[in-house]
C-alpha cells in the first residue's frame, strides 16, 4: 500500500489572494490535497460478513464492468440507511476490503494424498470427480436402509457434513435440501461451537 | 475551490503570524467531539484511518496490553490507549483515541519553518505537506499534544490531517463514520460546543461529578474536542492539564522572525490569562 | 437456543438490536457485546444516555463492555445459575414481579401432578443406570375436561408459581455470594436495579451470547434468565425480552435453514426410526392444546413438513409415498458435533465435509480432534481461504506421514462475490448486492453443491448403488441446474401455490394435501408476488421504536418482536404506552405485526402461540435436565457444589468415550479457572488473513490477574504457559487489574483468560485455546464447555509457542 497521499496539487485560491494581500509571493499555493478516492467507484450495498449484527455496507467498485475488465473492490464503509448500524462499521467491518481482495484468497483446488507432506493442485474437473466419486463410496459402504429392528431409516452413517454459519440462506437451504436427500444426518454448523 | 478549504495559515509565512481572513463569512468551522464516556476502544477508528488512508500496516507485538501499537507513528495516525486505574474499590478503564487534536493556535505550525509545509484551514484542519516539510521535526517539538511523526524512511512529519479529502467531499472523517458506538461525532464546532456542555450535565447525573469538556484554551480551543468522564484524571488519559503553543525555535521564518516572535509572545500572554481566568483545575473551555 | 424454544415456543433472539434502545436496565451477562457485536451494542449506549438506563454487566472478568457500564459484577465462571437463581429469589422474596403479566401470559397458574419433586440435586424421575430423566413425574395436573388444572390466585402449593418459589427459596444473596465469589452487598445492588424492571412502565433486557450457551449446564442459565424475565414481564415488549447475540453473519439463518442436527428448515423435526410412517411422525411433532385458549399454532406442523417435502421432492412427493417421506435419514441418537467426531474417534464415520468452517480451531479437546481426523478417509474443505482444518495433518507436532487421510480443499467464492440474505441475530433476513466476480478458479458453494449433486446423481444412475431414489427424485428444476441463482433459491424457501403458480405471502396459506410448497416455512413471505421482502430498504420508523417494518424482512411474517401480544394486558391495553408493542383496537391490533391472530380478541387465545399451553413456561418439561434450573458445578470445578455436595455436576450429560480421563482430578495440580473467549479485532479464525487486523490485534495472548502474576513471576508482556490435563499453550503474559480473585467457599480462587483465535495457519500464528478445552458438552444442545474449566500457569522462558 502506497504510503503517499498526495495525488495532485490544487491551487488554493484564497490561499493565494491571501498572500497576494500581504504583497509577497509565495506561490505555488499549499492546499493540496488528494482526490476523493471513491469519487467515481460504483456502490453496492451488501451486509458485513463477520458477526450477527448484520450491519449494512456499502462497497465501493472500480472497474467498468466491460467485458476485458476485472472490477476491484477499494473500500468498504457502513451504508448511513441501515438502521441497524447507521454506517458504523467495528474495526473488523472496516477493514473489510482486505478481506474482499485479499493475496490470500485461494484460486485452485488442492489434493493431499494419504501421507503426502505437501498439497498437489488439481482442477475443478478432477477434484468433483474425487469427490462425487468418494462421496458415493462411503455412502454406498455405510448406508442403512434397515436397522437391527427392521424400521425403515434409510440413513447414510459414514459421512458428516458441517457448516456453515457464513454462508447465505439459499446456500444453507440448499445445503440442507441437498444433504437430507443423500440421507445424511450428521450435519450441524457453528451455532454449538 | 470549495469554501472548506480556505487557508487560513501557512507555515513559514506571514499568515502564521496574521491568519488570513476568510474570504467569505460564515464558512463552516468544524470539530470532532470524543465522548469518552462511550468509547468502547474496539479500534474502530484507529483501522477505519488507516484504510481510508492507505497507511502502511506495521508489524506489531503485543506488548502486554489490548493496545495495538506503544507508539503513534507516521503510519499511525490515531492510537487508541488503555490504561488500568484503580480508585478505591471500582476500576476504571480509560480508553483514548490519541490523534491530532487541531488546535486553533496549531504550535507545529509556529515552529515550522518551511513554508507551507504545514497548513491551517479556516475549518479548523490542520494539515501537513509533505511535498514541503525538509524534515527538520521543528513541529514534533512545537506540539503540546505529542502528535506529529517522523518518518525516516520519507524524511517527513505525519499526522491526521482530518482526512480533509473527505471533508472537501461533505463527507465527515473516516473515524467519525466509523464509530460503533457514537462516541465520535462530526459538526460545526459551536454544535459541538454546545453538545458537548450537554453530555457533560448527563455524565454529572450520572455520578460522573469530575466529568468536564477538553478543548484547552491554551492553544486556542481545539478541533478534536473529549468529553472526559474523570476530568479529574486528565494525566490517566495523558492529556496535559495545560497545554500552550509554544514558540518554538522558530529559525526558518527568516524575515518573518521578529514579528513573529512578537506575535507569539502576544499568543503565549492570551493564552496564560485564560489559564489564570479558568484556573488549574478545570480542563473545562472557554473557546 | 433449546432454553428458549422450551419456555415460550421459538428459539431465537427475542427483539432485535435496535430495540434494545427501548430499554431502561440492560443486562448484559454471558456476552460481551462491545467486543463481539460492538455496532448492535451501539443501542445499549444509546438506551443508557437517552433513556437513562442502567447497564449492567456480571462477568468473570471486567470486559470492554464493563467499561462503559453503570456497573459490573465479577463473577466465577459456571456460577451463572446460582446468580440468576439468586435473581429470582429476590425479585419473589421481595415481591416485584408483575403480577399481573404473570397470571396472564406464563404458567404459573398451571397444577403440576404430585409426583414431582426435587431433593438433594436431583429432580424427581432420575434414572441412575441411564444417567437420564424419566420425566413422567414432570407433567401437569389434569381436569376431568382434560385440559390443564390451573389456580389463578397462584396459591395452590402445587402450583407452578409455588413451586418456583421453593425452588429458588435456596439461592440466598449469601449462597450466590458463597458460590459466585462476588459480594453481598454488590449482588444486593444488581438486584435491586434488575428488580425495578417488574412494572408495568419499566421494562429491561437482557443480552446474552455463548458465554451462555457454553457451559454443560448452558440451556438451564438461559432458561433460569427466561424465567427471570417472565417473572418481571419483560417479555414480548419493545426494550425487553431475552436476546441471544450470535457470532457469525449468518448463524440466525444457517439455523433456520437446519444446517443442524436433529431439525429441517424451519424447526421442523428430523425423523426418527420409530416414526415409521409419515403419520407416525406428525403425531409425535403436532402437539395438542393443554388448555382450550391457545393458538397451539405448532398444530399446523403437518401443513409446514408436506410443503417442505414438496418443495424437495415436486411431482415425486405424492400422498401415495407419504410425500417422500421415507427419502429423508431418520437419524439415530445425537448427531451434534460431539457425537459426529465421536463417530470418527471411533473409526466409524468414513468422510467428513466442512464447509465456511475451520473445525480443528472450533471444537474442543484439539488432541483428541486431531486424533478424530486422522481416523476420516477423507475429507473435504470448503473455504474462500485456506484453513488449518484442512492442514490438520501438518499441525504443530504431527507426523503427516503417519496421517492416511486423503484431503481436497476447494476455493470458493465469498459474500462479497455473491448475492443472497444473511439473517441478522435479530431475525431480519437482509438481501445483499454482489459487488464484484469472483477471481478465476474460483467457484460458488451453490456451483460445488450443485456439480457434487450431478455427479452423484449421474454415477448412481450409471452404476446403481444404495438407495438412490431420493437423489434421483430432488427436484432441481433450476434455469442452469449447473448453478442454480439465489433468487431461484429465495423463490423455492418461499414457496409456491402449486395450481396458480403464484408466490405465496404467508405461511398461514400452507396445506398439507401437496397443494404448496415451501422450502422453509418460517421466511414464506420472504419472497412475494409483490418481489424480493428482503431486499427492501424503506427507513421509515413511524413508532419511533425501532421497528422498520420496510427494512428487509423478519420472520415471521415480519414481525419485530417475538411475542408481541405480552406487550399488552389482558384487555388488549400495551403495559407501557410509551413503548407499545401491539395494542387492541377493539377490532384488530395495531403496532408490530401482531405475534397472535390480527383480528383475534384478546381474550380469546394466550400470548404465546407457539405453545400448547398458550402461555410461556416458567416449568417446562422438555430440557433433559429439569423444569426448573440448578446450579451444577463446570464439569473441571475449582470448588465443591455448595448447594448439594453429592451432586456436584449436572448429572444427565453425555460421556463420551474416555473423556472422564482428560478431567482434571481434585488431585491434579490445576488450581485455576479459565475460560476462552473472542476479542473485537477477530473474527474466529478468518481474520488472521486480513493485515489491518493482525497490526490491530497480532499475538496470542494470555489474561493474567496482577495478585497471580506477581505469585509465578510472569511479567507483563513476558510470556506464560497455560496447560490443561489435555494441552499447553503459550503466549504473551497480559497482566491485569481487570481480573480480581474471588473467594469461593471460602477460598481464594483466580481466573485466567484465552482468546481463540490463533492456529497455525494465516498472517499470524499461535497456540490453539482449544488445546485445554474439555470435551464434554451441555445436557441438551451438546455445546461445548468451553467457558469454564481448570488449568495451571507459569512463567515462560522460551519464545516458542
Amino acid at each position: 500500500m502506497s504510503i503517499s497521499r498526495r495525488t495532485f496539487l490544487k491551487t488554493s485560491v484564497a490561499g493565494a489572494m491571501g498572500v497576494s494581500a500581504l504583497g509577497l509571493d509565495l506561490k505555488p499555493a499549499y492546499a493540496a490535497v488528494r482526490q476523493l478516492k471513491i469519487r467515481n467507484a460504483r456502490e453496492y450495498k451488501t451486509v458485513c460478513p463477520y458477526c450477527a449484527v448484520g450491519c449494512g455496507t456499502i462497497a465501493y467498485v472500480h472497474g467498468t464492468g466491460g467485458l476485458n475488465t476485472t472490477n476491484t473492490v477499494i473500500h468498504v464503509e457502513g451504508d448511513p440507511d441501515s438502521p441497524i448500524n447507521g454506517g458504523t462499521l467495528c474495526p473488523k467491518g472496516a477493514s473489510q476490503m482486505q478481506l474482499a481482495i485479499s493475496p490470500r484468497l485461494r484460486k485452485s483446488p488442492m489434493y493431499r494424498e494419504p501421507g503426502a507432506s505437501e498439497w498437489r493442485e488439481v482442477d475443478w474437473d478432477f477434484a468433483m470427480d474425487w469427490f462425487a466419486r468418494k462421496f458415493k463410496e462411503t455412502r454406498d459402504a455405510t448406508f442403512i436402509q434397515q436397522d437391527n429392528e427392521g424400521r425403515t431409516v434409510n440413513r447414510c452413517n459414514g459421512i458428516a457434513w458441517v457448516g456453515s454459519a457464513t454462508v447465505a440462506n439459499e446456500d444453507a437451504y440448499l445445503i440442507t435440501k441437498t444433504m437430507r436427500a443423500m440421507g445424511l444426518t450428521y450435519i450441524d454448523h457453528q451455532a454449538r461451537i | 475551490m470549495s469554501d472548506t478549504l480556505s487557508i487560513k495559515r501557512i507555515s513559514a509565512s506571514p499568515s502564521a503570524l496574521i491568519p488570513l481572513e476568510s474570504l467569505r463569512s460564515g464558512g463552516p468551522v468544524y470539530s470532532k467531539l470524543v465522548d469518552i464516556s462511550k468509547c468502547i476502544g474496539c479500534k474502530g477508528c484507529e483501522v477505519a484511518c488507516k484504510e481510508w488512508n492507505d497507511l502502511k500496516v506495521e508489524q506489531t507485538s503485543n506488548f502486554g496490553s489490548m493496545q495495538s501499537h506503544q507508539d503513534l507513528s507516521s503510519n499511525t495516525w490515531l492510537l487508541m490507549r488503555f490504561n488500568e486505574v484503580e480508585d478505591g474499590d471500582d476500576l476504571h478503564w480509560l480508553i483514548k483515541k490519541d490523534a491530532c487534536l487541531h488546535c486553533e493556535e496549531p504550535g507545529c505550525l509556529f515552529a515550522c519553518p518551511a513554508p507551507g509545509a504545514i497548513v491551517q484551514y479556516q475549518n479548523g484542519i490542520v494539515d501537513f505537506n509533505q511535498e514541503n516539510c525538509i524534515g527538520c521535526q521543528y513541529c514534533v517539538s512545537g506540539c503540546p499534544f505529542d502528535i506529529p511523526r517522523f518518518d525516516k524512511q520519507t524524511k517527513t512529519v505525519a499526522k491526521c490531517n482530518m482526512c480533509i479529502d473527505r471533508v472537501e467531499a461533505g463527507l465527515e472523517p473516516a473515524c467519525v463514520k466509523t464509530c460503533p458506538t457514537n462516541a465520535i461525532e462530526w459538526g460545526i464546532k459551536d454544535d459541538m460546543l454546545a453538545q458537548a456542555e450537554k453530555k457533560v450535565e448527563t455524565l454529572r447525573k450520572r455520578g460522573y461529578d469530575h466529568a468536564a469538556v477538553y478543548n484547552p484554551g491554551g492553544v486556542g480551543g481545539t478541533h478534536m474536542m473529549y468529553v472526559v468522564p474523570h476530568g479529574d484524571r486528565l494525566n490517566d488519559y495523558s492529556l496535559p492539564a495545560h497545554p500552550v503553543a509554544s514558540p518554538g525555535p522558530l529559525r526558518g521564518l527568516n524575515v518573518f522572525q521578529r514579528i513573529g516572535s512578537y506575535l507569539f509572545g502576544a499568543g503565549v500572554i492570551s493564552a496564560l490569562a485564560h489559564f489564570l481566568a479558568v484556573g488549574p483545575e478545570s480542563p473545562e473551555d472557554h473557546a | 437456543m433449546a432454553s428458549l424454544a422450551a419456555t415460550f415456543g421459538r428459539g431465537a433472539m427475542t427483539n432485535h438490536w435496535k430495540d434494545i434502545k427501548n430499554a431502561d436496565v440492560v443486562l448484559v451477562m454471558g456476552a460481551n457485546p462491545a467486543e463481539n457485536h460492538p455496532c448492535g451494542f451501539k443501542w445499549a449506549i444509546e438506551a443508557r444516555d437517552e433513556n437513562g438506563a442502567a447497564l449492567l454487566t456480571i462477568d468473570p472478568r471486567f470486559t470492554r463492555t464493563s467499561a462503559v457500564a453503570d456497573k459490573h459484577m465479577q463473577i466465577r465462571p459456571g456460577s451463572d445459575i446460582a446468580v440468576l437463581g439468586g435473581l429470582i429469589r429476590y425479585i419473589l422474596t421481595n415481591n416485584l414481579h408483575h403480577t399481573e403479566y404473570v397470571q396472564e401470559h406464563t404458567n404459573a397458574s398451571f397444577l403440576v401432578g404430585g409426583d414431582f419433586g426435587f431433593e438433594d440435586g436431583l429432580f424427581s424421575g432420575f434414572e441412575e443406570a441411564t444417567s437420564a430423566y424419566d420425566k413422567a413425574s414432570w407433567g401437569y395436573e389434569f381436569g376431568s375436561d382434560g385440559y390443564v388444572r390451573r389456580d389463578q390466585t397462584l396459591q395452590d402449593p402445587r402450583c407452578v408459581f409455588q413451586l418456583l418459589q421453593r425452588h429458588y427459596e435456596r439461592y440466598t444473596p449469601e449462597m450466590v455470594a458463597q458460590i459466585a465469589g462476588c459480594s453481598v452487598e454488590k449482588f444486593l445492588e444488581m438486584a435491586e436495579i434488575i428488580g425495578s424492571t417488574g412494572r408495568a412502565d419499566r421494562v429491561g433486557t437482557i443480552m446474552y451470547a455463548v458465554g451462555w450457551t457454553m457451559h454443560t449446564v448452558g440451556s438451564q442459565i438461559i432458561r433460569t434468565a427466561a424465567i427471570m424475565q417472565l417473572l418481571l414481564g419483560n417479555i414480548g415488549r419493545p426494550g425487553g425480552g431475552i436476546n441471544a447475540l450470535r457470532g457469525h453473519a449468518n448463524v440466525q439463518g444457517a439455523t433456520d435453514h437446519a444446517i443442524v442436527a436433529g431439525i429441517l428448515p424451519g424447526y421442523l423435526k428430523v425423523p426418527t426410526p420409530e416414526q415409521e410412517t409419515l403419520r407416525d411422525h406428525l403425531d409425535a411433532s403436532t402437539p395438542s392444546p393443554l388448555v382450550p385458549d391457545t393458538s397451539n399454532y405448532w398444530g399446523n406442523y403437518p401443513n409446514f413438513l408436506v410443503s417442505q417435502l414438496k418443495a424437495w421432492f415436486g411431482e415425486n412427493a405424492t400422498p401415495a409415498n407419504e410425500f417422500g417421506y421415507q427419502y429423508l435419514g431418520k437419524q439415530e441418537g445425537d448427531a451434534t458435533w460431539l457425537s459426529i467426531w465421536d463417530e470418527a474417534y471411533q473409526g466409524r464415520l468414513e468422510g467428513f465435509i466442512a464447509l465456511g468452517f475451520n473445525p480443528l480451531l472450533a471444537g474442543p479437546d484439539v488432541p483428541r480432534l486431531i486424533e478424530s481426523m486422522s481416523r476420516l478417509k477423507w475429507k473435504v474443505v470448503i473455504d474462500p481461504f485456506m484453513l488449518d482444518s484442512a492442514e490438520f495433518w501438518r499441525s504443530p507436532g504431527v507426523n503427516p506421514a503417519n496421517i492416511e487421510t486423503e484431503v481436497m480443499y476447494l476455493p470458493t467464492t465469498h459474500w462479497i462475490e455473491r448475492d443472497g440474505s444473511f439473517t441478522n441475530s435479530g431475525r431480519w433476513a437482509q438481501w445483499k448486492e454482489k459487488a464484484i466476480d469472483p477471481p478465476d478458479g474460483v467457484r460458488s458453494d451453490t456451483y460445488v453443491l450443485s456439480e457434487l449433486f450431478w455427479r452423484v446423481k449421474e454415477l448412481y444412475r450409471q452404476e446403481g448403488g444404495a438407495y438412490n431414489e431420493p437423489i434421483q427424485h430432488l427436484t432441481w428444476d433450476y434455469l442452469n441446474p449447473r448453478q442454480p441463482t439465489l433468487v431461484e433459491l429465495a423463490k423455492e424457501i418461499n414457496g409456491f401455490n402449486q395450481q396458480t403458480g403464484e408466490l405465496l405471502s404467508s405461511f398461514g396459506e400452507l396445506r398439507a394435501d401437496g397443494s404448496t410448497t415451501a422450502g422453509n416455512w418460517i421466511y414464506t413471505g420472504s419472497y412475494t408476488e409483490d418481489g424480493n421482502m428482503m431486499s427492501r430498504r424503506g427507513t421509515a420508523d413511524p413508532t419511533g421504536l425501532g421497528m422498520h417494518h420496510d427494512w428487509a424482512f423478519s420472520w415471521p411474517l415480519n414481525r419485530r418482536v417475538l411475542y408481541n401480544r405480552a406487550s399488552a394486558d389482558a384487555a388488549g391495553n400495551p403495559w407501557d404506552q410509551k413503548r407499545s408493542g401491539i395494542a387492541w383496537t377493539g377490532r384488530e391490533w395495531i403496532g408490530d405485526v401482531p405475534d397472535y391472530g390480527r383480528t383475534t380478541p384478546p381474550g380469546a387465545a394466550g400470548a404465546f402461540i407457539m405453545t400448547e399451553e398458550g402461555v410461556a413456561r416458567l416449568f417446562s418439561s422438555q430440557l433433559a435436565d429439569g423444569p426448573f434450573s440448578e446450579h451444577y458445578e463446570p464439569v473441571e470445578s475449582p470448588t465443591v457444589n455448595a448447594l448439594h455436595e453429592s451432586v456436584p455436576i449436572n448429572p444427565v450429560i453425555n460421556w463420551y468415550d474416555g473423556v472422564r480421563e482428560t478431567l482434571a482430578a481434585a488431585t491434579d495440580n490445576f488450581p485455576y479457572a479459565c475460560t476462552v473467549y473472542r476479542v473485537v479485532e477477530h473474527e474466529h479464525f478468518v481474520t488472521r488473513n486480513v493485515p489491518l487486523l493482525v497490526e490491530a490485534m497480532p499475538d496470542f495472548f494470555v489474561e493474567i490477574p496482577e495478585g497471580l502474576a506477581a505469585e509465578k513471576g510472569i511479567d507483563n508482556g513476558g510470556r506464560a504457559r497455560v496447560w490443561s490435563k489435555r494441552g499447553s499453550v503459550e503466549g504473551v503474559a497480559i497482566v491485569t487489574k481487570r481480573i480480581k480473585p474471588l473467594t469461593v467457599n471460602g477460598k481464594t480462587v483466580w481466573t485466567i483468560g484465552i482468546p481463540v483465535h490463533w492456529g497455525f495457519v494465516g498472517i499470524t500464528q499461535g497456540s490453539m485455546a482449544n488445546l485445554l478445552t474439555p470435551y464434554v458438552g451441555d445436557a441438551n444442545t451438546r455445546c461445548p464447555e468451553f467457558k469454564s474449566f481448570l488449568v495451571n500457569v507459569e512463567r515462560a522462558e522460551s519464545s516458542l509457542a
